[in-house]
């Protein structure tokens, strides 16, 4: 990204905002780097007309003087791979912001910018591959132990094809040769000297070998979604809702909890204050799945809503190839983009400085293009590489190694209003959508995800079946439908009151509020609540239905309602979710069996 | 941040070649290398002065938007100087007890302020990786934000008013009430309070400099004053000139500053002017397309820098046009800052003060705020209970009005009379001061006819613990 390829120099013409003219710059290419001005603030070019090149500007432009000078690097926009991104804390032109701090102090400076990765440090290398082998793109030379959860495979850069030449053991710096590759007559005859680190143009999507069906559920512990809503690995789901529905939190909670390997987390246009809190939880946070803190899997990417609008646009760029990066190892990879709407906004904002005509709302009419091209970056795959070795993740595809890149993206359209073009563009391509709902969010029912317009495109029963219980499919079918019988009954009770429905309707109504209250509701809080394992989301739904068949039962059978909500069960399942983790299933057991035992035995037991 | 002196105005230009003037903004010709947002002086053919600043550049023109107004000005006569520099605000602990306009300026017949540093008015972003998350509990003596809605600092929470509702009265009531507790004994850590009017009637400042000087905090504020009928071009720089004040006093000279602006539907209404008069492609309600960005560069200049004792927090007032929440102003605003406080017209028709309608009211850093060792171990329990039997009573409401109160059962009528007596007693407080522990004492009273089966929020211990042996008998 720094690199000066003895660039050309140009002059400053016009500044509006974040966006600069320049002219006299020879041979520039649509989306080069510059470096702006005195200052050398950090550009991108993005669109040629004549001899004027315009450029977006990633750093506040003020005080810019027209006259000054612009040097093209003469390459795109890269992230910088390789050992070391886990745990850091970059803004969305990956600069890392704790090193920034170092240089500029509290606030951030113009014009400063450290390399995205520590080039001091040295990683014991351990190869596994040998002088004299053929490798192409993708094949692992070795591996890096980068955190005590990550082993970082180091690959051979897509398009590369040839023979190991030489190879290197030991502790290396990301700058120094891993191994040399010698020209291979076939593809360019170039002969590559692969570091540790790699740099990718990150607008461009890496390369797969192959995708595959998404046929897995990323679980998240959150049982709103892991049971109605699942979104498979792989997968792309939004979440869109107004302020202070819980986007934040519902995306933290993912962040946190999620059954993945790596996560990335993109606060686009956030609160600078949420990011603090995400800094001084995720080090003291333990991962659910291996005890150890969080931040050794996490990458975190902050552009909070103050820092200049077109870093904001490439942030989200970024961020997935940093995503695509640890997918090419094997890794199943979960990026949080928060939120897409900021970052649709930046876009309507730039398009706006370059006087386009706009579609609707003012947003460029790209806007559903780009929306897709980020969206379609998603997906499970076969990785590149001719190796059917696996560096992280179950290889299930004859012995390759696969890895996955799930996407969710938080949108927040105005005013609460699905009906906007980035809600709207977004669902067209996603597999998943989580609504947040006003109506619950200010009963504090959270998450607030709405059951009756949420949905889910990924088809899972089978996977369930296998790996849950059999009935898995059956008990959120029952509850879903549930559900909705509640939300009609309501209606007529708004319009005729509540003495217009019969025992049986009220006794629904009661299981309804019950799902909601005991089972969705859940709180990222409370320790024993938080992350709720696929079991305990199981058999929580299978004594809440269990719960409903015995009163009907018992309702047949003649007994009241005001009897059935009495139950000590009642106030048993209503309790589960202050129970510790290692009680919660025994409990739940016997709370079904007492539960089935005297509805299938048909004494009522009041 | 950096506290540098403004460099000597060695490259000072003039420029008689005004070619346009529309509305706020004048056109200049074959000028040669301004700077993007470069301040510049107007001299009009009486030759007085006025400020504005370059707010494009394109090749050998220049726009300037100027913020005494364009009146008065005209192609021939008017000469226009560039100063070479961005906007600055010479900034002193000296600005404490003194009036300034939106530029700065001592408009309180006082001498200048002689500056300890001169520092851009656009501030810089911090650095997210230096700030402390806001989790030190403020208390502001009213029960609807205390107990439900809790106020931190370094946070940033617009009140959302309506025309005519009490948001004035509210945000002088937490200035004067404001405590951090915690420390006993020396509550005597330093604070100030910076509060810029924007856009606001000769009525308004007056009662807040008399709020002021009641409560005795005049020697502790600072006042940016740009009044409804002074240039509404100078409300972009007021909001500016405020924080970099509050930044400077806050992270420089460690104190803890409560910043009150109001009202930003002027500010946002001068923005519109501008880009109007610009000819810019207009978003949502001819609203500019980067509101939300410049929103931004203003609200995130809230919060606490790690190592320094001092912290900035923001109290905003808005008024909703129309009480609409939905719009761009108001829900900008709440994507931006860390909750919101609503008034409500309905409760304060009902004489109640302060009118909070707590249900779309938020506090998103409540949960750092709360709890043992700084309010108490039941409040966040407490609050979530009064939030979702709240919520029920306020839908039973509705079911009632259309079916009568007959048709509820025991359990509803409950909830029902539970809504009412939150109202009346824990929102509603007039003048007075309520401690935290009087707000979650409040709050159980109103709970405790209730049964405990309804109290599901609440862990059991705790209500054991509330009732003791009295359960035995229920």
């Amino acid at each position: 990204m720094t690199e000066d390829a003895g660039g050309k120099t140009g002059r400053i013409v016009r500044i509006a905002g974040p966006v600069v003219g320049v002219t006299g710059l020879e041979a520039v290419r649509l989306f080069d780097v510059v470096h702006v001005g005195e200052l050398g603030l950090v550009g991108e070019v993005i669109r040629l007309a004549h001899d004027l090149a315009v450029v977006q500007v990633y750093e506040e432009t003020a005080g810019l003087r027209v006259g000054e000078p612009v040097i093209n690097t003469g390459l795109p926009l890269v992230a910088q791979l390789g050992p070391g991104l886990l745990g850091q804390i970059y803004d969305g032109l990956q600069r890392p912001l704790t090193v920034l701090q170092t240089l500029s102090g509290n606030f951030i400076d113009r014009g400063v910018s450290p390399f995205p990765l520590p080039q001091e440090t040295r990683w014991p290398f351990t190869p596994r591959v040998r002088t004299g082998e053929v490798v192409s793109g993708g094949d692992i030379l070795g591996t890096v132990p980068e955190t005590p959860v990550i082993t970082h495979a180091v690959l051979v850069p897509p398009g590369v094809h040839g023979r190991v030449a030489d190879i290197n053991a030991g502790d290396l710096t990301i700058d120094e040769i891993v191994a040399v590759i010698e020209a291979d007559p076939e593809t360019d005859g170039r002969t590559h000297e692969v570091r540790l680190r790699q740099a990718w143009p990150v607008r461009q999507p890496r390369p797969v070998r192959e995708r595959l069906p998404a046929r897995q559920p990323l679980v998240t512990g959150t049982r709103v979604i892991d049971a109605f809503f699942p979104v498979a690995r792989g997968g792309t789901a939004i979440v869109p809702g107004g302020f202070g529905t819980g986007k934040t939190v519902l995306e933290q909670a993912l962040a946190r909890w999620a059954g993945v390997d790596v996560v990335i987390y993109v606060g686009c246009g956030e609160r600078g204050n949420e990011i603090a809190d995400v800094l001084e939880e995720f080090p003291a946070l333990e991962d659910p799945h291996t005890g150890l803190p969080l931040m050794n899997r996490t990458i975190l990417i902050a552009n909070t809503s103050n820092m200049p609008v077109a870093a904001r646009e490439a942030s989200i760029y970024t961020g997935i190839t940093l995503g695509e990066y640890y997918r090419d190892m094997g890794y199943d990879v979960l990026l949080l983009a928060d939120s897409t709407s900021r970052w649709g906004e930046a876009l309507r904002e730039i398009s706006g400085r370059l006087e386009e005509i706009p579609g609707e709302e003012g947003y460029p009419a790209y806007l559903a293009a780009r929306l897709s091209e980020f969206y379609e970056r998603s997906g499970r795959v076969i990785c590149l590489g001719s190796d059917g070795a696996d560096a992280g993740a179950e290889d299930e595809a004859a012995g390759r190694r696969t890895g996955s890149l799930t996407l969710i993206g938080a949108v927040s359209p105005p005013g609460g209003d699905f009906s906007e073009p980035i809600t709207q563009s977004s669902m067209t391509v996603v597999g998943a959508l989580w609504a947040l709902d006003y109506s619950l969010s200010r009963r504090r029912h959270f998450p607030a995800v709405s059951w009756t317009q949420s949905y889910t495109l990924y088809d899972l029963r089978r996977w369930y079946a296998a790996n849950v219980a059999d009935d898995w499919s059956d008990l959120v079918q029952e509850a879903m439908a549930l559900l909705q019988r509640a939300d009609e009954l309501q209606e007529i009770v708004q319009i005729v009151g509540p003495e217009a429905l019969s025992e049986m309707e009220h006794l629904l109504l009661l299981v309804a509020r019950m799902i909601q209250e005991d089972f969705l509701q859940q709180s990222s809080f409370e320790a024993s609540d938080r992350y709720s394992p696929l079991e305990k989301t199981y058999w929580m739904l299978r004594v809440l239905l269990a719960y409903y068949h015995h009163c009907r039962a018992a309702l047949e059978a003649g007994a009241g309602l005001e009897q059935l909500r009495g139950l000590p069960e009642v106030a048993q399942i209503a309790r589960v979710r202050e129970v510790p983790p290692d009680q919660v299933i025994p409990l739940l057991k016997g709370l079904d069996e007492r539960l089935r035992g005297s509805a299938a035995g048909g004494s009522v037991g009041v | 941040m950096k506290a540098e002196l403004a460099p000597p105005s060695l490259v000072t230009k003039e420029y008689r070649t005004v070619s346009q003037i529309r509305g706020p903004l004048i056109f200049i010709e074959r000028t040669s290398e301004i700077a993007y947002h470069e301040m510049v002086e107007i001299i009009d053919p009486e030759g007085r002065v006025r400020l504005g600043r370059v707010l494009e550049v394109n090749g050998n023109h220049g726009i300037v938007q100027v913020f005494a107004g364009t009146t008065g000005l005209d192609l021939r006569a008017t000469r226009v100087r560039f100063r070479g520099d961005v906007a600055r605000l010479d900034v002193s602990l000296a600005m404490l007890g003194r009036v300034l306009d939106g530029t700065g300026q001592p408009i309180d017949g006082g001498p200048l302020i002689v500056p300890e540093a001169s520092l851009d008015i656009n501030g810089a972003p911090i650095n997210p990786t230096v700030r402390t998350h806001p989790s030190e509990f403020i208390q502001t003596g009213i029960s609807a934000i205390d107990g439900l809605n809790t106020l931190t600092r370094g946070q940033k929470l617009p009140i959302f008013s309506g025309a005519g509702l009490p948001a004035n009265e509210l945000a002088a009531q937490i200035a004067a009430q404001a405590r951090v507790l915690g420390r006993q004994g020396q509550e005597a850590e330093p604070f100030a309070v910076v509060f810029a009017a924007i856009g606001v009637t000769h009525r308004e400042v007056s009662f807040f400099v008399d709020q002021f000087q009641a409560s005795g905090a005049t020697e502790r504020t600072v006042l940016f004053v740009n009044r409804a009928d002074d240039p509404s071009v100078l409300r972009l720089m007021t909001a500016r000139a405020a924080l970099t004040a509050a930044e400077y006093l806050a992270f420089t000279h460690g104190l803890h500053v409560l910043v009150i602006m109001t009202d930003m539907t002027n500010y946002c209404e001068a923005l519109r002017e501008v880009a109007a008069a610009r000819e810019e492609v207009p978003g949502r309600r001819g609203y500019p397309g980067y509101m939300y960005s410049d929103l931004a560069s203003l609200y995130e200049r809230a919060g606490r820098i790690r190592g320094s004792p001092g912290s900035v927090t923001q109290l905003v007032i808005l008024t909703m046009p129309d009480d609409d929440i939905t719009h761009p102003i108001p829900d900008l605003t709440g994507y931006i800052t860390e909750g919101q406080i609503v008034l409500s017209r309905d409760l304060h028709r009902q004489g109640i003060y302060p009118p909070v309608d707590i249900l779309p009211s938020l506090s998103r850093q409540m949960k750092a705020g709360i709890g043992e060792g700084k309010t108490r171990a039941d409040h966040r329990f407490l609050a979530d209970q009064l939030y979702a039997l709240y919520a029920r009573g306020r839908d039973l409401r509705r079911l009632v009005a259309i079916i009568g109160e007959a048709a509820l059962s025991a359990e509803e009528r409950l909830i029902l009379d539970f809504a009412d007596r939150l109202e009346q007693r824990f929102i509603s407080q007039g003048k007075t001061n309520r401690s935290i522990d009087e707000t979650l004492d409040l709050a159980w009273a109103l709970l405790d006819p209730l049964p405990p089966e309804m109290l599901k929020r609440i862990p059991d211990a705790l209500i054991r613990q509330r009732r003791g042996g009295a359960e035995d008998s229920a």
